[in-house]
């Protein structure tokens, strides 16, 4: 599956670091996102790969480094953060759906809110976005009344409302039963292929070596290794990255 | 019959008393909605604003509510009125709106602690200012949060306003004593101010049980 990537990177980071107090917890990372890329983040837990995306997202402000958006510095002190922010949509884990409004409120608020949309418009446009997802037909529940999995697929909705040029996954299956992540993994691998650019800090190994176009691994807030799923899963060169991916059972299982 | 001549005795003061319903519940709703207006502001404060004002807003919280109700209603009427033209009304009302300011910040304060963090991580993900995510997606959460110890306060204002009978405002309990000292009979005239006070207790816990299970938010 070979994809035809643009020159210019959507996002580079530059020697990022960001330490919590006396916990560095991304100690040197540098990256670049091409433009319709699909970058799967793995590694152990606690080794900054959702404190990078936060960092990207500016939730969290880096103690060292540069990120460029779109050849713009948004760590720059001049940016307007919220901006920004609306270029870059975000997935959480916890799905962080906003609990006193229905699903398609929850699409359409930021583009009432935020861009100044007319309500029918905004409306169109929602319907549209929890189309995308498959759940047009729960427009008008409240995520108290949704499953786990289409709390994610409306969160994944109100991210593509605001037709963000990348988008962040933040562990974005890790907080569902096994047998719901088939459907927001489906969710994910359809704008994969619409050609959306994403960088996914997941778990999901299968899902990683079949839509990635580059896995990167990460520990100890460096990142470790990258390459393509083929290359980083069947022939891992480093030794920390063939104990991980031992760990999770994931090395030369490929079919 | 006599008990007859008692019941009909007994709606006589209701109709007397009746003047003084308006009165009492102009002055409740009036300084729950002065109380609403400073309560959220200085719950907002607390919660969202720098240290200095915080700091401010939470010193008004201790001082207005370790202050007797009377008193201040005294520092209105008898200092502040001698500068700025207050009516009775005007100063037991604000009295005790400023008051319950103080308490509802604390119910709103508690309400915009409760609702998740992770709300306004997702509404500043998708590029809402600070501002916006407060007023869009915190505070509706948190006013839905606080309508059960919100109505407790309703009904604590609604009681707290007999307190501006002491400077001549004629509401409900001021007419009752006015009555009592014609007719006296104090038991009928004392039991008919109380039902008054029962009905629209009841009435309003009714209508904002309501409004909890209407605008009930699950988390």
């Amino acid at each position: 599956m070979e994809k035809h990537l643009g020159n210019e990177p959507i996002l580079t980071i530059e020697n990022l670091k960001k330490s919590f107090g006396e916990l560095e917890v991304i100690k040197d990372v540098s990256l670049a996102i091409e433009p319709k890329e699909v970058v799967v983040i793995i590694g152990p837990s606690g080794t900054g790969k959702s404190t990078m995306l936060q960092c990207v997202n500016l939730l969290t402000k880096p103690t060292a480094g540069k990120i460029y958006l779109e050849n713009q510095e948004i760590t720059a002190p001049s940016i307007n953060a919220d901006k920004v922010r609306q270029r870059i949509g975000m997935v959480f884990q916890e799905f962080n759906l906003f609990n006193h409004l229905t699903a398609i409120e929850n699409v359409t608020i930021g583009m009432t809110k935020v861009l100044g949309m007319k309500n029918t418009e905004a409306r169109n446009k929602g319907m549209y976005e929890l189309e995308r997802v498959g759940l047009a037909e729960q427009a008008t529940k409240y995520p108290s009344q949704l499953s786990g999995g289409q709390k994610q697929r409306v969160g994944i909705a109100r991210a593509l409302g605001m037709d963000p040029h990348i988008m962040l996954f933040d562990e974005p299956t890790s907080a569902l039963d096994p047998e719901l992540t088939g459907e927001v993994l489906n969710v994910m691998r359809k704008l994969a292929l619409e050609g959306m650019t994403m960088m996914v800090v997941s778990h999901e190994m299968s899902f990683a070596r079949e839509v990635a176009d580059r896995i990167i691994f990460m520990d100890e807030g460096y990142i470790v290794e990258q390459g393509s799923p083929h290359k980083l899963f069947n022939n891992p060169k480093s030794e920390r990255t063939r104990r991980f991916l031992s760990m999770i059972g994931s090395i030369n299982r490929e079919k | 019959m006599l008990i007859m001549e008692k019941i009909q005795n007994f709606f006589l003061l209701l109709r007397y008393l009746l003047p003084g319903l308006g009165i009492t519940i102009s002055v409740t709703i009036i300084a729950l909605a002065v109380g609403f207006f400073l309560g959220t502001i200085m719950a907002v404060i607390r919660v969202y604003g720098g240290r200095i004002l915080s700091g401010l807003a939470a010193s008004y919280s201790v001082i207005v509510r370790a202050v007797p109700v009377v008193v201040t209603i005294f520092i209105l009427y008898f200092v502040i009125a001698e500068f700025i033209n207050l009516t009775p009304f005007l100063s037991g009302t604000l009295a005790l709106g400023f008051t319950s300011g103080a308490y509802q910040s604390e119910i709103f304060r508690g309400a915009i602690l409760s609702v998740p963090p992770g709300q306004m991580v997702a509404a500043r993900a998708i590029g809402m200012s600070r501002r916006k995510a407060v007023s869009s997606i915190i505070l509706p959460q948190a006013i839905r949060l606080s309508i059960p110890a919100w109505s407790n306060e309703v009904t604590l204002v609604l009681k707290d306003s007999t307190l501006v009978y002491i400077i001549g405002v004629p509401e409900i309990l001021r007419r009752a004593q006015w009555i009592s000292a014609r007719n006296l009979e104090p038991f009928m005239t004392y039991i008919s101010a109380a039902t008054f006070y029962i009905v629209i207790t009841f009435l309003i816990s009714q209508g904002l049980d309501f409004l909890e299970r209407r605008y009930k938010v699950e988390m």
